[in-house]
């Protein structure tokens, strides 16, 4: 192998690239690489859905249906980890691939070897947690937060397939993250100064040290759920001198932060999309960067939020409380500058720009309905019921997923070198944002009322909201194979899009053509 | 190969991704098959196993002769120093939640245990513990003992480490030698008292929640010990085949970063785990 290391290495200046399924298993280049992350993340992302659709399903009339309960937890648990670690992350990577060294002007990722072993991690991962759901006991069905003493009384190997499949996406994530931190550190074209980077750029910049500092957290506790699991240590288990609630402590230090990593290089995309279309720099980037950083900061500080129930001595609930309520001042001023970017902008309503603008609205909701959550005895009245996967769903779909929709959609020219079919994309756009409000805004209601999350049956006073919100998750789910098939129509052709493809758009990913060569900027472009 | 003094390194198209994946694969699944007495997990764990050190050899293998062929600029240089930096700190968090876990258990949990009268009205908060349900009494490891000769050692091991690294700056290639070998032979010595240690405990992961903190805490610092001592085994070898000199070391830095973060563990180690 080290032969071809030398002799390939000769070759790079005649931009030669290795074709067939050699091009894909081997790659190191970082636009291939980001390709894979982006449709291994879309599939993940329809198999997770499609869990998800069972849940509906299920919850469409009361009584039991479909599947049965222990089924019904298997959905719960699949869908929340799978569309987490499997569609949302890898996706933000997928755009962190192709974008940061255009964006930055470099020529790849600092390490593109190991960026490739990022991705190729990804599939045994996935291997392990779809095949667990066929071993002898069933998927795991706890819950993705995997609380004791359930995950460890839970005999199934799927468990253990999962803590493992976890494991080894830690490793892909940290890897990936240094990889980025790296990149972001020492390649920079010059005259490129930290302050002039594009914001995508530093909210990746901040969101991969949130995974340096966090996944390697979840790694302890679920190594501490495993060995109580097979090894006898007592962790977990007060008759041993643990406590149960220690996993939820450890589990939340990693799992608030991992909230903000998945909403973070939104927040990013977000930053980049709206000025492009409101043919306006985006107003107080400083403040953008600051307000990024300081959310980062604070979400080391707010964990035990999560576990206002489980019981803390009063003046922890009150330090979270607070701690949490602060979050949404920088939140604020993120919100506050995107409006501000809009007013007097010229605005044309493109899709990614619809799609901007929805986020901006709806995440809002959503973190409004955080703010309500950060309520202690609010939060002992809404805790598990609906209400919180109202408010998660909120973030995470209208501000996550929704952002990576729209992102899509303004750098598909780039990607692909078509102009995308606009009008289909705006049919996409308003089945998403009208099924997705569909699905989940009643969840308010029967959350405030009193519905209990992850239980496959519910009163009947709940019955009409259920069934809206099951109408509007199935049309939600049939209206993403309208974007699958408006990405597919872009490859195959279309419009030819030109190198700066959007008329307001910055940046240095619009200088090359479109569709990006395979090798961009050998030589490092000069920032002024 | 002007562009390789000029341009940053971008290595050609390599398996070896793609055969970590694989490896990490066999060593999960036969992990988790034999944790559950699937009959064929020890199989796959130890063909996992197998790929994996194969992996290690020849990727690293790949590294060094690029290193070697000059393709590593200076920007490569800081590229490879922030990494190791960035890793190391998830080093450092992955011990954080074994030592914030052994904080609350310490500081809050056995409070509570002991606090509520319901289900053990007998049991009273103290350290070390093997909790309520335990039937003989706990018989805790010492700081005196093998800990403090280990932690001397260990805080030894960062000088001859140290003392080796001056001896590569001077170009003294016997310091440099002599300096590697004696901090291996330290690190060697600490390993197998460490598993005297082991050995002679009477207590085991088993015996509630001081053995669980204890074998965890002081295990995964063994592993990564035993890891630098291979890496530093490596290192002595490169040094042996004429590898390094006083410009271009960064193999030997990254592995002095690694085990002086070793040295600062252990530290910790002795005063929370062994001492207090």
């Amino acid at each position: 192998m080290s032969t071809t290391t030398a002799t390939h290495h000769d070759d790079h200046a005649d931009h030669g690239h290795p074709t067939g399924i050699m091009r894909w298993v081997a790659s190191t280049n970082h636009k291939d690489i980001g390709t894979l992350y982006l449709w291994f993340s879309f599939f993940m992302f329809l198999f997770a859905g499609a869990l998800a659709l069972g849940i509906r399903a299920e919850l469409f009339q009361p009584g039991l249906q479909f599947v049965e309960p222990e089924n019904f937890n298997r959905l719960t648990t699949l869908h929340g980890l799978i569309m987490i670690f499997g569609a949302i992350m890898p996706a933000f990577v997928g755009f962190a691939n192709w974008m940061i060294p255009l964006m930055i002007g470099t020529s790849d990722l600092a390490f593109p070897r190991l960026n490739n072993m990022s991705f190729w991690l990804m599939v045994p991962a996935a291997i392990l947690l779809i095949t667990s759901i066929f071993v002898p006991g069933g998927a795991i069905a706890g819950g993705w937060t995997m609380y004791p003493p359930l995950s460890v009384q839970n005999q199934s190997m799927s468990v253990d397939m999962s803590i493992l499949a976890l494991h080894i996406l830690g490793v892909s994530s940290i890897v990936g993250s240094i990889n980025i931190i790296t990149t972001i550190l020492n390649m920079r074209a010059p005259g490129m100064t930290l302050m002039k980077m594009p914001l995508f750029v530093w909210t990746w910049l901040i969101t991969a040290f949130l995974l340096i500092a966090s996944m390697p957290v979840l790694a302890g506790a679920l190594t501490m759920l495993l060995t109580d699991r097979h090894f006898g240590t007592s962790f977990f288990d007060a008759a041993g001198g643990g406590d149960p609630v220690l996993w939820q402590h450890v589990f939340w230090f990693f799992g608030h932060p991992e909230v903000y990593i998945m909403i973070l290089p939104a927040f990013g995309l977000i930053s980049t999309i709206i000025p492009t279309f409101a043919r306006k720099p985006l107003f107080g980037y400083a403040s953008m960067v600051y307000a990024t950083a300081a959310i980062a900061l604070l979400s080391f500080v707010v964990w035990a939020h999560h576990m206002f129930t489980t019981g803390m001595p009063v003046a922890g609930q009150l330090f979270f409380m607070y701690s949490t309520m602060l979050i949404s001042i920088p939140t604020g001023v993120k919100v506050f500058n995107w409006v501000a970017t809009m007013w007097r902008g010229s605005m044309t309503f493109e899709t990614p720009m619809l799609f901007s603008i929805a986020v901006v609205f709806l995440f809002t909701i959503g973190g409004f309905s955080g703010l309500v959550c950060s309520i202690l005895p609010v939060d002992i009245q809404v805790q598990d019921t609906y209400y919180v996967v109202a408010h998660f769903h909120y973030v995470l779909f209208s501000g996550a997923a929704m952002s990576i929709m729209g992102a899509v959609y303004y750098w598909l020219p780039k990607w692909t070198g078509h102009m995308y079919d606009e009008t289909l994309g705006k049919w996409h756009f308003w089945l998403t944002t009208i099924a997705f409000n569909v699905t989940f805004f009643p969840m308010h209601f029967t959350g405030l009322a009193g519905m209990p999350r992850r239980i496959p049956d519910y009163a009947l006073q709940f019955a009409e909201f259920n069934m809206i919100s099951s109408i509007g998750a199935f049309a939600l789910g049939i209206s993403q194979l309208l974007f699958l098939y408006v990405v597919i129509k872009c490859i195959k052709g279309g419009a030819k899009a030109e190198a700066k493809s959007w008329e307001g758009a910055e940046g240095l990913e619009w200088t090359v053509p479109s569709p990006a060569p395979f090798h961009t900027f050998e030589t490092p472009p000069t920032v002024k | 190969m002007s562009q390789n003094t000029n341009n940053y390194y971008l290595p050609a198209p390599s398996l070896w991704p793609l055969i970590a994946s694989i490896a990490l694969f066999l060593m999960a699944g036969g992990f988790a098959m034999q944790m559950n007495d699937v009959a064929s997990g020890s199989y796959v764990l130890i063909a996992g196993v197998l790929v994996f050190i194969y992996l290690l050899y020849g990727w690293f293998r790949d590294v060094i002769k690029e290193s070697l062929a000059g393709f590593y600029n200076k920007q490569v240089d800081v590229s490879f120093r922030w990494s190791m930096g960035w890793f190391i700190f998830s080093e450092v968090m992955f011990f954080a939640g074994f030592f914030g876990a052994l904080f609350y258990i310490r500081t809050f949990a056995l409070d509570w245990i002991s606090g509520s009268k319901l289900v053990w009205p007998n049991f009273v908060a103290t350290w070390p513990t093997s909790g309520p349900a335990a039937t003989e009494a706990l018989e805790a490891m010492g700081p005196w003992g093998l800990p403090a000769i280990n932690t001397l050692i260990l805080l030894i091991s960062g000088a001859t480490l140290t003392y080796a690294h001056w001896g590569l700056m001077k170009n003294n290639r016997k310091q440099l030698t002599i300096g590697l070998i004696l901090t291996i032979a330290l690190g060697a010595i600490f390993l197998y008292l460490q598993a005297h240690e082991y050995a002679e405990a009477a207590f085991t992961m088993d015996s509630g929640i001081y053995g669980s903190t204890f074998y965890m805490l002081t295990g995964f610092h063994g592993m990564h010990v035993t890891m630098g001592t291979i890496m530093l085994l490596i290192i002595l070898f490169r040094v042996m085949k004429g590898h390094f000199n006083t410009d271009n070391h960064f193999g030997f830095e990254a592995v002095a970063w690694y085990w002086h973060f070793v040295d600062v563990v252990w530290l910790f180690l002795f005063v929370f785990v062994y001492w207090l």
